[in-house]
């Protein structure tokens, strides 16, 4: 897993036929999907009814399986294969709690949207495979432009792939589900799908677009240009009137997913610089966000629900995850010196260098707007009464070191490792050039 | 022995209608499992186009990604039929618009 990756470019790194590629971008996103996965079975331990199943423990280990081949996957095929394993599995987790009105509602919304999706992805790759006569992402570009097609035709394939991506990063207008998914499925599953999922599909998106589009980049960063302006503005448009923090956190997440989708359109028309933005963002948001999952289902636990007002007075209660939460907070809107300001830096200059100015503006503008959402959480947290002051929140020893892990790592990210952090992230994006 | 000259166009306008059909179905039908037989209809026209393809070019990937979608779409069978009956109990209907308890 963890081998020293071969010197000399795409020829020396191909393993098992062609089908995975072990290079920096694939270690690097493995050890996010790793980490994400190993703190998703932290954070369940106290979880009633999904906890002490050990069925639930080995679908993780699959749906973990298939992210991994997802960051790695060079052949039309291993992409098919590793992108069901992950989503069948994530199908299952989300319904698992069976006498659970909401959650089996979630698990047939996800599972319908997943296989509609899925489809039209594979109707584009097999329609790809035809135009170039091949599967190994690595020779299609070549053999695209030895046939000598018509920009349409790709174009129509280049949507169809942005049908299947988009769904599985909710970029809007794919992002349908992402909100009743989050809010029904088991709390650990829904952080697990927010950070483990979403980072895989970043890295197949990276690497299938500048493998196999690079000839063609005039119409897809435009179209992803624009997927991005929609994606963060609906998303911090719709957090704003959320009163459930599940769903709250999930248009957070479409918005999130809208920052990184700058990094992607920058990509494109530049360097390294943008697809290292993506990877260091990818990183930074699996951080923040198992840290503030891990605080929800705390709560959760002793109040019964996933209201933002059942956090009221958290800060009267148990301090520590008060600043925790809070700290959590500023790093998904960007406060300096948590690792969520660097993020949001390097994706904007990115895009800056790219010259799409215009997005650039847009994506502050838009982290301006999230701040407002993220402060009332902490408002709540700090200022209202609490309405059950008398449970004690208890913390069991799992849930310490999952907080412990995200919230040092948190900040370590935005102030000392930010040099290391990214000269490691554009040495894996400058591998997919 | 040499194979028979193959009429690529008319295997991928075929494949182009079943994904049409597929695609129309899953939009317009709200019971639960024929929206996902239309999605079983959308994975075949793909099916279709790939080992149309894999004769044309004369080579086994398409043919082999075929096995493997049959596969997948095997295991997403047993996968969403569990989901569909689970939704059942809890709700005596599988009509997709009385999916309705998560919302804003």
């Amino acid at each position: 897993m963890f081998a020293p990756v071969p010197e000399g470019g795409a020829s020396e790194q191909l393993f098992l036929g062609g089908m995975v590629r072990h290079d920096t971008l694939a270690q690097i996103f493995r050890s996010m999907i790793l980490l994400a996965a190993a703190i998703t079975c932290l954070i369940s331990a106290d979880v009633p009814r999904v906890g002490r199943r050990g069925d639930y423990y080995a679908i993780i280990i699959a749906a973990t399986l298939g992210m991994c081949l997802m960051s790695a996957a060079s052949d039309l095929i291993m992409v098919l294969i590793a992108l069901e394993t992950t989503s069948i599995s994530l199908y299952l987790l989300v319904g698992f709690l069976r006498g659970d009105a909401k959650s089996a509602e979630a698990g047939v919304k996800y599972f319908l949207f997943g296989a509609f999706s899925s489809a039209v992805l594979l109707y584009g790759l097999s329609l790809l495979y035809g135009f170039a006569g091949q599967t190994n992402i690595y020779g299609l570009s070549g053999a695209l432009a030895a046939a000598g097609l018509e920009p349409g035709h790709v174009l129509l394939v280049l949507v169809m792939v942005l049908v299947g991506f988009g769904f599985k990063v909710s970029a809007v207008p794919f992002h349908f589900w992402t909100p009743d998914v989050y809010e029904g499925a088991p709390t650990p599953i829904t952080a697990f799908i927010s950070v483990g999922s979403k980072a895989a599909s970043f890295a197949l998106l990276l690497r299938f677009f500048l493998a196999v589009f690079p000839t063609y980049e005039e119409y897809w960063v435009v179209v992803i240009a624009v997927l991005a302006t929609f994606t963060m503005t609906l998303g911090n448009l719709l957090a704003l009137v959320q009163r459930n923090i599940k769903r709250m956190l999930a248009y957070s997440s479409i918005a999130q997913a809208g920052y990184a989708l700058i990094g992607v359109a920058a990509v494109a028309a530049d360097n390294s610089l943008g697809s290292g933005a993506v990877v260091f963002y990818m990183f930074m948001y699996t951080l923040t966000n198992l840290a503030a999952f891990t605080i929800v289902i705390l709560v959760e636990r002793v109040t019964g629900g996933d209201q933002i007002a059942d956090l009221a007075g958290l800060h009267q209660r148990a301090p520590r995850l008060a600043l925790a939460m809070f700290l959590a907070l500023l790093s998904l809107g960007g406060i300096p010196p948590l690792a969520g300001f660097a993020g949001k830096l390097f994706l904007f200059s990115a895009a800056v260098d790219a010259g799409l100015v215009w997005l650039a503006m847009v994506g502050v503008i838009n982290a301006l707007v999230s701040l407002y959402y993220y402060l009332v959480v902490a408002k709540v947290m700090y200022v209202d009464q609490p309405a059950h002051a008398d449970k004690a929140i208890a913390v069991s020893r799992p849930y310490v070191y999952s907080l412990v892990v995200t919230v040092v790592g948190m900040v370590l990210l935005g102030t000392i490792f930010i040099g290391p952090w990214l000269n490691w992230s554009t040495s894996a994006a400058s591998g997919l050039f | 022995m040499e194979p028979a000259p193959l009429n690529i166009s008319a295997y991928v306008v075929l494949s182009a209608i079943l994904f049409a059909m597929g695609a129309l179905g899953v939009l317009i039908r709200r019971n639960a499992i024929l929206v996902f037989m239309s999605v079983e209809l959308m994975l075949n026209a793909a099916n279709l186009a790939l080992i149309a393809f894999a004769r044309f070019y004369n080579q086994m990937d398409g043919q082999i990604l075929v096995f493997f979608v049959m596969t997948v779409a095997a295991a997403e069978v047993a996968v969403g039929l569990a989901l569909i009956v689970v939704i059942f109990r809890t709700r005596r209907s599988i009509n997709i618009d009385e999916l309705s308890r998560l919302k804003d």
